[in-house]
């Protein structure tokens, strides 16, 4: 393992011990901005600079607004938990465990024989310069070959902003009605 | 609206090219990375910027809500929409051959465009409308 992967893994972590341990919000979120960024990098060592943009845009830039957007209309420090943290660690601890298991019997980084690069028969790599001849193969796929899947998110993205206009449009309305009365 | 000269300069001159760049961002996604969710993402964050420094109700006349939650349905729409024109033209739905009969790669190249647009107008307007909504609670309170 080369010493960047190693330097970004370990900030990775120590940033989301350091939200987990902190009761300040504000610099709560600046750090979980910062965990995107790393995150975004640690994506762009691992050459998928598709991915790595959009977590940089949306974990660390739109999140972080709406976060802090929400701090303006709550509170910005977190109550001490009334509980003891024990329980909560144990669940958290077991699921992890469990997924640490799972992912023994995934095949190895890079493997030439996982599935993920034996299947399909023909990568779409190969594939792609005939079929859609887009020099970006990761937009032909997203947007060409799994067009499905997108339509899919895009109508998530669509279902969450309606969502939100729904939640908060209520109570607009009823106050307006109220002020009427 | 605040009244911090620098700030109110400083974004006046970043908000042309953050929008700028999400164009770049959108129709440059064929080549490099990047595509309609990160450029929709962007568009987005140049009025969220200009909503912070000018005030909601500037903002708010600039994009009015109502517009903005037209586009949040017709982006949806427009995705839907050209594979629905795939399936007229005899293809599978969303399979975009059938847009150019003459040449199926070019119609790749036209669905790829139309579908990444929907997607970026989706993704700013839904941007916009949740920060819209957010601030505008705030403003009520």
């Amino acid at each position: 393992m080369q010493w960047i992967d190693v330097l970004l893994l370990t900030l990775l972590a120590l940033t989301a011990i350091t939200v987990v341990r902190m009761r300040g919000l504000w610099a709560a979120v600046m750090l979980m901005g910062i965990y995107s960024f790393l995150g975004a990098s640690w994506m762009l060592i691992l050459d998928a600079p598709d991915v790595a943009f959009t977590e940089a845009s949306v974990g660390a830039g739109i999140s972080t607004i709406l976060a802090v957007a929400t701090l303006a209309l709550t509170t910005t420090r977190a109550k001490k938990p009334v509980q003891s943290p024990a329980i909560p660690l144990l669940v958290v601890l077991v699921t992890g465990a469990v997924l640490v298991y799972g992912t023994l019997d995934m095949p190895a980084f890079g493997d030439p024989n996982a599935p993920a690069q034996v299947y399909p028969e023909l990568s779409y790599v190969e594939r792609e310069p005939a079929e859609i001849d887009v020099p970006n193969v990761v937009t032909a796929v997203l947007a060409s070959y799994r067009g499905y899947d997108t339509l899919g998110e895009t109508t998530v993205i669509f279902t969450a902003g309606i969502g939100v206009l729904l939640l908060l449009r209520e109570v607009r309305t009823r106050r307006r009605n109220g002020g009427e009365r | 609206m605040t009244q911090q000269t620098i700030l109110r300069v400083v974004a006046k001159l970043l908000i042309p090219y953050i929008l700028l760049f999400a164009l770049y961002v959108q129709f440059h996604g064929d080549y490099g990375p990047g595509g309609g969710f990160q450029a929709g993402v962007i568009f987005a964050a140049a009025f969220i910027l200009y909503s912070l420094v000018f005030g909601l109700e500037s903002a708010r006349r600039v994009a009015r809500p109502g517009v903005v939650e037209f586009l949040v349905a017709l982006g949806v729409l427009v995705f839907a929409g050209t594979g629905i024109a795939a399936m007229l033209g005899g293809e599978n739905f969303l399979d975009y051959d059938a847009l150019d009969p003459h040449d199926p790669v070019h119609g790749q190249h036209l669905g790829i465009l139309l579908v990444e647009l929907g997607v970026g107008i989706t993704v700013a307007a839904t941007m916009i409308a949740i920060f819209f909504s957010f601030a505008g609670r705030r403003a009520e309170k």
